[in-house]
């Protein structure tokens, strides 16, 4: 299948799931402000169970063989760390990440999700910019 | 019922970001690459997302609550501010380090091993952090007493 179908038919999915957590649960498919209200102890069991879902898709495509690919350990533990520490304080700040922000709010034309999606969509671009390019030329990291 | 249909939502979810490739930081990063060699793959997975939820969404105002009878849970329309904008930034500067934003995060700990730990503790130690930030700075903007 092509690449661009795959992420099509996949993208529908996700549009499927945030649809049917709005019209089922009543809830927003923000994926980190689900996280850090399930990791504070705000009531409600339904977030144990949506992040119960999409972890026991990892452990399945694990357990049928499916490897992660070489990328998500290329950068290295200690900037792992720092884009984690990052992605969380940003996500909550700013109220949402990719799901809540780039799908859900989009889809309900949301002024502050679409100027939050510009901003670390752009944000991100410049970092890879950076990273990938800028830097090299730099002498600052290896390509 | 409302947590069998959330599990069952997590799983097509999870599936949904497995099959289009938001899993691989590589095919992140390639996306993010606008200046490189741009592999414009994952717009598909937005604009896919969109076109499928948009319509529930403009369904569920007309709702005054859920199928499963809970209230519909919509942000009030806040104001675009520095706390909004910053945050984002900050997202963006970390999803493009490492090219994992908290969906995948989350499903690699099933899938990733080591690393996807180490990026998913951080992050909700980061998230944690983060609202300490905001209590703080509530707690100090308001009034004695309030």
């Amino acid at each position: 299948m092509h690449p661009f179908l795959q992420s099509l038919i996949g993208g529908g999915l996700i549009g499927l799931a945030s649809a049917g957590l709005l019209l089922f649960n009543g809830r927003i498919a923000g994926i980190s402000g689900i996280l850090f209200d399930a990791a504070s102890r705000q009531p409600g069991h339904w977030r144990w169970a949506f992040l119960g879902g999409l972890l026991a898709v990892g452990v399945v495509a694990r357990l049928s063989g499916m490897q992660p690919s070489p990328a998500l350990a290329a950068s290295g533990l200690p900037l792992l760390a720092l884009a984690g520490l990052l992605v969380g304080v940003g996500t909550k700040l700013g109220n949402g990440c990719t799901s809540g922000h780039g799908v859900c709010g989009i889809s309900r034309l949301s002024p502050r999700s679409l100027a939050a999606t510009m901003t670390f969509m752009a944000v991100a671009g410049i970092t890879v910019l950076i990273v990938r390019h800028a830097a090299p030329m730099l002498g600052l990291v290896r390509a | 019922m409302k947590v069998l249909s959330a599990a069952i939502l997590g799983v097509i979810f999870g599936v949904g970001l497995l099959v289009s490739g938001m899993l691989d930081p590589a095919k992140v990063l390639g996306f993010l690459d606008v200046t490189g060699q741009w592999n414009p793959q994952l717009a598909f997975v937005m604009g896919g997302a969109i076109a499928v939820a948009a319509p529930a969404f403009l369904y569920a105002r007309r709702r005054s609550a859920s199928l499963l009878d809970a209230p519909i849970e919509i942000p009030k329309g806040q104001p675009i501010d520095a706390r909004l904008l910053s945050g984002a930034g900050l997202f963006g500067l970390g999803w493009g380090i490492a090219g994992i934003c908290p969906g995948p995060a989350v499903v690699l700990l099933g899938l990733g091993g080591g690393p996807a730990w180490v990026f998913a503790i951080t992050m909700v130690v980061g998230g944690l952090g983060g609202q300490r930030l905001i209590v703080n700075r509530v707690r100090a903007a308001a009034p004695q007493g309030a």
